[in-house]
């Protein structure tokens, strides 16, 4: 009579320890896939930056960094070819500068009026209406600034032509909009209660609340709003690629029409030859765009750090 | 129960991934790829359709980056036909035949390479050297062709397009003039754009424009400027009548590129392209048919 008791038991305790093991297994398992997925962005990042070296490298063999950087001539097709990305950087300096310097404003200042004086149901609206906006594929941006922008463009600044950096600029300036709009609001909303709350309570206005405690507080957040701005701005193709005009001349005014570095590739890279010197030319563009963005957000990140600790003491 | 979900929803994602892939690549029927010249996607594009039309087993894709792009694919091994407004380059022969392709030229259409501009525009015919002087920023008014006191808006496809190698050589360096220069390019206030229908709208839109296009692609939006050999030959307009008989100068053909001799369902499609109902669509989109 003893042995079915004891057999049940060891049975309890065998589906018990199986059932550990099996959350065990599963927890090991999930771990394992995480760790992986991390690996591999890793991986893949490592690899994007050996290859943009190993490809963009081998041109300064044949022109030196020195008249690769500061060379205004590219005729990559002639013979001999000349490669001089001074035009495309000075575009896409241009381009980047002044979509930035019109979104920043419109946008920082868009987010703190979401967040700190639009009732929450506008809030609750116009919120998704601009996070939507993000979506517009840039190929239709293109398409509007081609057939709406430019010849408005044209006409108010009495040019020859709609298709110039300027045009780009804005079309860029609205397509960062939405994400600093967005990201900002978000970290504005997070600034804790109690804050404005102490401000109010020592008689400050709503403004003096905003400009003094809410935009200090939530700073490393809007900071990373303007640096995914700004990376929108400098790594868009299509938009500019449709509207900037593609000269390759120094652009000397943000009328002139203008290649920038990103739409240069594009435009390039279909016909190079793989392994040939326009590829290798285009990939050594593709490098320093790279070293450019790294720049950026690096500054950012060392400005930001001093501000927080300004902002903490 | 949620955890299990994580797990498995991966593994699900990843199977049906494979699923697709399998499925569609060994989907039933034949698929023709074809990518290439910007100027006879339109063409290709309606043959394409009829032929699909005609046989539903067969899938055709086209699309149009420019010559460059479709010739570098077909040496890539990425496109069964390469559509072409110029004549394969002797370097990209040789980078083919490294590479174990052998293009094998066949002409389709003609066209007759139109330069346009916006039709308040009063110029009506230029000399291959004047054209020559503007995109290479030499001439920069229209006061000095014979228009109103306006500068000239220089338009100009990029470096994909066969349509601007075919211009740089027959008009910029003037081929086959006395005047020929071998050195000469494009100017640097050129604006070079990623397709022709973008200079097109430009056109119709700014008075001071000037562009070229292919024959398909010329519409009552814009005029189409008489082109003149020298100053003291007559200017000629692009039509069936001059491009066949070879007196509009910038008069050019067409071309598929195929690797070695097309063979079955490509061979089927081409002689379709070739056949008087082919043929006779190329009237209607535009471009001149074979003579």
């Amino acid at each position: 009579m003893l042995k079915p008791e004891i057999s049940s038991v060891i049975a309890a305790s065998n589906t018990k320890d199986s059932l550990r093991r099996r959350l065990r297994l599963g927890e090991r398992f999930i771990e394992s896939w995480i760790f992986l997925a991390g690996l591999f962005a890793i991986i893949i990042l490592v690899g994007i930056i050996a290859i943009l070296i190993k490809e963009g490298l081998p041109i300064f063999t044949y022109s030196s960094p020195w008249q690769f950087l500061f060379g205004t001539k590219w005729y990559p097709t002639s013979e001999p070819p000349t490669f001089g990305i001074l035009p495309f950087f000075l575009s896409t300096l241009m381009i980047t500068l002044i979509a930035t310097a019109a979104a920043v404003p419109i946008g920082v200042g868009c987010a703190a009026y979401l967040a700190e004086v639009a009732p929450p149901r506008i809030r609750e609206t116009v919120k998704p209406i601009i996070e939507l906006l993000a979506g517009v594929p840039s190929v239709m941006m293109g398409f509007i600034g081609l057939m709406l922008l430019s010849p408005l463009v044209r006409s108010i600044f009495h040019l020859n032509t709609g298709l110039c950096g300027l045009t780009a600029a804005i079309m860029l300036s609205l397509m960062s909009l939405p994400i600093i709009v967005s990201v900002s609001e978000d970290a504005l909303h997070a600034v804790p209660k109690e804050f404005k709350e102490a401000s109010y309570a020592l008689g400050a206005t709503k403004w003096e609340t905003i400009r003094h405690v809410c935009i200090p507080a939530a700073l490393s957040g809007i900071g990373a709003a303007i640096m995914l701005g700004v990376g929108r701005a400098i790594g868009e193709t299509m938009t500019v690629l449709m509207v900037a005009g593609g000269a390759l001349a120094v652009p000397l005014s943000p009328t002139d029409p203008m290649t920038t570095m990103t739409s240069a590739i594009a435009s390039g890279i279909g016909n190079a030859v793989r392994g040939g010197l326009q590829y290798q030319a285009l990939f050594a563009i593709g490098l320093i765009l790279f070293i450019m963005t790294l720049a950026v957000n690096l500054i950012a990140d060392k400005v930001l750090e001093r501000q927080k600790r300004k902002f903490a003491r | 129960m949620r955890k299990r979900l994580f797990i498995i929803l991966p593994v699900v994602v990843v199977v049906a991934l494979i699923v697709t892939i399998i499925a569609l690549s060994g989907r039933g029927g034949s698929s023709i790829n074809i990518i290439g010249s910007n100027t006879l996607t339109p063409l290709t594009s309606v043959w394409a359709e009829e032929f699909m039309k005609a046989n539903s087993n067969v899938s055709i894709s086209v699309s149009g980056p420019g010559t460059g792009p479709g010739i570098a694919a077909l040496i890539d091994g990425t496109t069964d036909i390469a559509q072409a407004s110029r004549q394969i380059k002797q370097s990209e022969i040789d980078q083919a035949v490294a590479k174990g392709v052998h293009p094998y030229e066949i002409q389709v259409a003609n066209d007759g390479l139109s330069v346009v501009v916006h039709p308040s525009n009063p110029v009506s015919e230029l000399t291959i050297a004047q054209l020559s002087a503007i995109y290479t920023n030499h001439i920069t008014n229209w006061q000095e062709v014979g228009g109103s006191d306006t500068p000239i808006v220089v338009l100009s496809r990029d470096t994909n397009s066969g349509s601007h190698d075919f211009f740089l050589e027959r008009i910029v360096q003037m081929q086959g003039l006395p005047t020929e220069n071998k050195t000469l390019q494009y100017g640097p206030e050129v604006l070079f754009l990623p397709s022709t229908e973008a200079g097109l709208t430009e056109v119709a839109q700014n008075p001071n424009a000037i562009f070229y296009a292919g024959l398909g692609y010329v519409t009552s939006q814009v005029k189409t400027v008489a082109v003149k050999k020298t100053a003291s030959d007559p200017g000629i307009l692009p039509s069936k009548e001059t491009v066949l008989d070879g007196t509009y100068p910038i008069a050019r053909p067409l071309f598929f590129y195929t690797n070695g001799e097309p063979t079955g369902v490509i061979k089927a499609f081409i002689d379709y392209c070739l056949s008087s109902e082919g043929q006779e669509k190329v009237s209607e989109v535009g471009y001149i048919p074979l003579a």
